[in-house]
């Protein structure tokens, strides 16, 4: 089936979606929206969102589940870690493997639960979103009078979640950062062009030499362009490293491997999936534990980007990770979504949010327009879906 | 020559890409059951949609005269107020509601918002005692059988003052027994002066009913037969239906070896999931040898699925005794499927859409399914070899399809069965157990099915072939199972089963709920 341009332009219509939004916001901000500061805090100010959507995909293709406690679990378990370390003083290391515990833990449970004692995930998952804002807010007004746990002095954590690597002064062109994206540059290049050589050897059909050609030069640019900005920046935010290893770890796992086949087929048709021989109990259960740990990632970088454990912290997370699927393409029936859609979607709220609040536009305001924006993914969604058919 | 009471005119129906209905003309006369006859995509539903409005005036060509008068419908209510009524192949009843509130849904009695239950329940019963049915209609619907929910889906259309009746497929979920009563039943209905058509594929039911046939072929209407004295050959049905004389509805098994004994149950009892008391399959034992064609025949509800699924590492039911050889070796399954399939048993359902197939994933995902590991190194799925695997299967098996990337869900009956046979037949089993492999595809499609179980055959598999349809079940088995109440009521050679010997050994056993 060769592709025509119209069904390029279709499949791809979100980037294309985030490229003008993007535009409109630059040209409104006067620029300032494509400055490397700004450019920088969409990163740091959205990393969250990339890393807790990850997990939350994969709730979601088991069939629409979802985790409603991830943004309460973090505050909780933000909560531990600032008690473990400021309270008891333990080392950075420690601390660290005790809060994955605790995930692994919640993870356990949760995972149990839903895949085998069959309660339904969004009341399993109501109660902890409940009750782990109430135990992370008890625990932080116990230890502290403010109600909150600073860490800003527990700099070997902060150095592993925040701050930047190969760090620079601003405005500079920073060499070293330049280097690595070209490298990152290259290897997009050679995998794409290997790989449609293995096709080809191996006499299967592939997409033309030019197309392929085509889309490596727009990869390595954007990827050029991203390391520019971060160059010029100061350098590269620590948490993009975190972002992006869990970025590729999950294409790679939802895209190349059995086991994440079978997530799509039990969203699906989970009889059918369990009749071919696929364990659904245990995808089911896989899916929730590996959500708990998602959450634990969350939560250190979280933790280590306002440098306090706070009451409030985790505020709404599960929605914004929710939204990021459902915009970027993530059925709510489960069975279909890319975790590439979901970056694009989480992207695309970013830059939503950054932009407005460059132009100053009222808080309020900007939660309407958020809303709109999901609701509109969504309807146009549906709406391709019946006329393609 | 009596009253036309629907005339449909040089109808043309045009879907984006797709002509599903090209100039089709239909005469039905007043008080004759006509019936509607064709390949699965051939139009019929399409004509019956547009006929009761779903499809609205404007979004199709040609004229409709219903009682003398043109008819403009743009939904279903202008064409119910008319008295055409139609009643779809998927029963569209809830559950979790009485029969009375699921006749009156939409339609409920009583004035304003206000609802006169009283009334409600006093007619529905009037309609359902017309029916036959002999329920309360305060009974909820889930507490029923299918059969009988067809005759609420019948009593709430005449419920609905019905002059026109179409039924699409009414007896596709249905038994034997309960198609029959169904079918006497509109026999009835006609002599009261109802006028009926019928879209069916079973064709003895046809010749059994209806007074005229129209037979539809790729969206146009190709003949109408008149069938006065309900002695219709079916082969003449199936030459307008297909365009070409068929010979032979079941191929000839050649080079027929058949081996030792390669599965082989003994004492099998199994009850069911909910009521522990209640056994599904009683002490059944059989045994299929290699190279050979398993024939079981017995009506819905025998327990025929429940026992294929339990063999099926049991995935029905309690399994509370009985004993399974492979080759001569006694093998205690574990409770799930995917032990069964290492053990290279196959189970391929009835249920092609409700747990066959991922309709929403490719021909590629969906063949690849049941054997994924052998197409993939430490976890990780050699996608190239994947799409190889599948582009096989679509030639072996002659799936129509622009591509082994289309979506299961686009494709017809017949190619979905194709495609969940070739997941099947990838998984690489010794013994295939297929339940009702042609049912709800048509005859074409089902020879190219009948042919890919001749092939298994020949290449030293066993196949147990699970159906309802005796002409098949004798066509193409060895050797013939017949269950009856949880039961094997009856082992037979194929060259000494007949219809009546079959139906015999089932009446002798008695039913046994």
């Amino acid at each position: 089936m060769k592709k025509n341009f119209s069904q390029v332009l279709k499949d791809n219509t979100m980037i294309i979606v985030l490229v003008l939004v993007y535009l409109f916001f630059t040209w409104q901000t006067g620029g300032s929206m494509f400055s490397p500061l700004n450019f920088n805090a969409l990163i740091t100010q959205n990393a969250y969102v990339f890393i807790l959507a990850c997990g939350m995909l994969m709730c979601m293709l088991t069939g629409g589940n979802i985790d409603l406690s991830c943004g309460s679990f973090v505050c909780f378990l933000g909560a531990i870690g600032g008690y473990l370390m400021v309270v008891k003083n333990l080392s950075t290391g420690i601390s660290i493997v005790l809060m994955l515990v605790v995930g692994i833990i919640y993870g356990v449970v949760l995972g149990y639960l839903v895949a085998y004692m069959n309660i339904p995930p969004w009341i399993a998952t109501l109660a902890g979103y409940l009750a782990f804002r109430g135990i992370g807010t008890d625990i932080l007004s116990s230890n502290s009078s403010t109600g909150s746990i600073s860490v800003k002095n527990m700099e070997s954590f902060l150095n592993i979640f925040s701050g930047k690597l190969l760090s620079t002064k601003l405005n500079n062109l920073n060499i070293p950062c330049m280097a690595v994206g070209v490298i990152a540059a290259v290897i997009v290049i050679l995998a794409n062009l290997i790989g449609r050589a293995n096709k080809v050897r191996k006499g299967y059909e592939a997409d033309s030499a030019a197309s392929v050609l085509l889309k490596s030069v727009i990869e390595a640019a954007v990827i050029l362009l991203v390391m520019y900005k971060l160059a010029m920046g100061g350098g590269i935010p620590t948490v993009l490293v975190w972002v992006v290893v869990v970025v590729l770890f999950y294409s790679f796992i939802t895209e190349k491997t059995t086991i994440g086949r079978h997530f799509y087929v039990v969203g699906g048709n989970r009889e059918a999936a369990r009749l071919s021989g696929v364990n659904t109990r245990r995808i089911m259960f896989l899916a929730y534990l590996n959500m708990a740990i998602i959450t634990v990632i969350t939560t250190w970088t979280v933790l280590a980007r306002f440098q306090a454990a706070n009451s409030t912290a985790g505020t709404n997370y599960e929605m914004d990770a929710i939204s990021a699927c459902v915009v970027g393409g993530v059925s709510a029936y489960g069975g279909s979504g890319r975790i590439f859609g979901m970056v694009v979607g989480a992207t695309l709220i970013g830059v939503i949010n950054l932009g407005m609040s460059l132009m100053n536009i009222d808080a309020n305001f900007q939660k309407v327009v958020k809303g709109v924006v999901l609701l509109g993914a969504v309807a146009f969604d549906i709406l391709s879906k019946r006329r393609a058919k | 020559m009596a009253k036309i009471l629907l005339e449909m005119k040089n109808i043309t129906k045009t879907f984006p890409g797709v002509k599903a209905l090209d100039n089709v003309n239909l005469q039905v006369e007043e008080g004759e059951i006509h019936a509607l006859v064709g390949e699965n995509g051939a139009g019929k539903s399409t004509l019956m949609n547009v006929l009761s409005g779903i499809y609205p005036y404007g979004t199709y060509e040609g004229d409709i005269i219903y009682n003398g008068e043109t008819c403009k419908f743009n939904t279903i209510k202008d064409s119910e107020s008319k008295g055409i009524v139609i009643i779809h192949q998927e029963l569209a009843l809830v559950p979790e509601m009485s029969i009375g509130e699921n006749m009156y849904l939409g339609n409920e009695r009583g004035r304003k918002s206000k609802i006169d239950w009283h009334t409600t329940y006093v007619e529905a019963d009037k309609y359902l005692r017309m029916v036959g049915l002999n329920e309360s209609s305060k009974v909820l619907v889930k507490e029923i059988g299918t059969g009988k929910q067809q005759l609420v889906e019948i009593a709430k259309a005449l419920a609905k003052n019905a002059k026109l009746l179409i039924l699409d497929e009414p007896t596709s979920s249905l038994n034997e027994e309960d198609s029959r009563a169904l079918l006497d039943l509109m026999l009835g209905f006609k002599k009261q002066g109802m006028t009926m058509i019928i879209i069916t594929h079973k064709l003895n039911e046809v010749s059994y009913v209806a007074d005229k046939i129209t037979v539809v072929r790729d969206g146009s209407t190709i003949e109408t037969i008149d069938n006065a004295n309900h002695d219709i050959d079916e082969d003449r049905i199936i030459k307008g239906m297909v365009g070409r004389e068929i010979t032979n509805r079941f191929p000839k098994r050649t080079d027929v070896k058949i081996g030792d004994i390669n599965m082989e149950v003994s004492g099998w009892t199994v009850h069911h999931p909910l009521y522990p008391e209640r056994k599904v399959v009683d002490d059944v034992s059989l045994y299929v040898r290699k190279g050979e064609v398993v024939g079981i025949y017995g009506l819905m509800g025998a327990g025929r699925t429940e026992l294929a699924m339990s063999i099926f590492g049991q995935s029905y039911g309690t399994l509370t005794a009985g004993t399974l050889k492979l080759n001569g070796q006694e093998v205690k399954l574990k409770k799930s499927p995917t032990d069964a399939i290492k053990h290279k048993i196959a189970y391929v359902t009835e249920d092609r859409k409700g747990n066959g197939l991922i309709l929403s994933q490719s021909i590629k995902v969906n063949t690849s399914l049941a054997n994924l590991d052998s197409i993939s190194k430490n976890l990780v799925i050699d996608k190239d070899r994947e799409y190889q695997v599948a582009e096989e299967y679509r030639e072996k098996l002659k799936t129509k399809t622009p591509s082994v990337e289309q979506l299961v869900g686009n494709l017809s009956g017949g190619n979905q069965q194709k495609v969940l046979l070739a997941k099947w037949m990838f998984a690489e089993p010794e013994v295939l157990i297929l339940d009702e492999p042609t049912r709800g595809i048509d005859v074409g499609a089902k020879y190219e099915i009948y042919c890919i179980i001749n092939d298994l055959a020949k290449e030293g598999k066993s196949v147990i072939m699970i159906s309802s349809e005796l002409p098949e079940v004798l066509a193409m088995s060895d050797r013939i199972y017949i269950m009856n109440a949880s039961k094997i009521v009856g082992e037979m050679k194929a060259e000494e089963a007949t219809q009546e010997s079959i139906m015999a050994a089932i009446l002798k056993s008695g039913r046994g709920d």
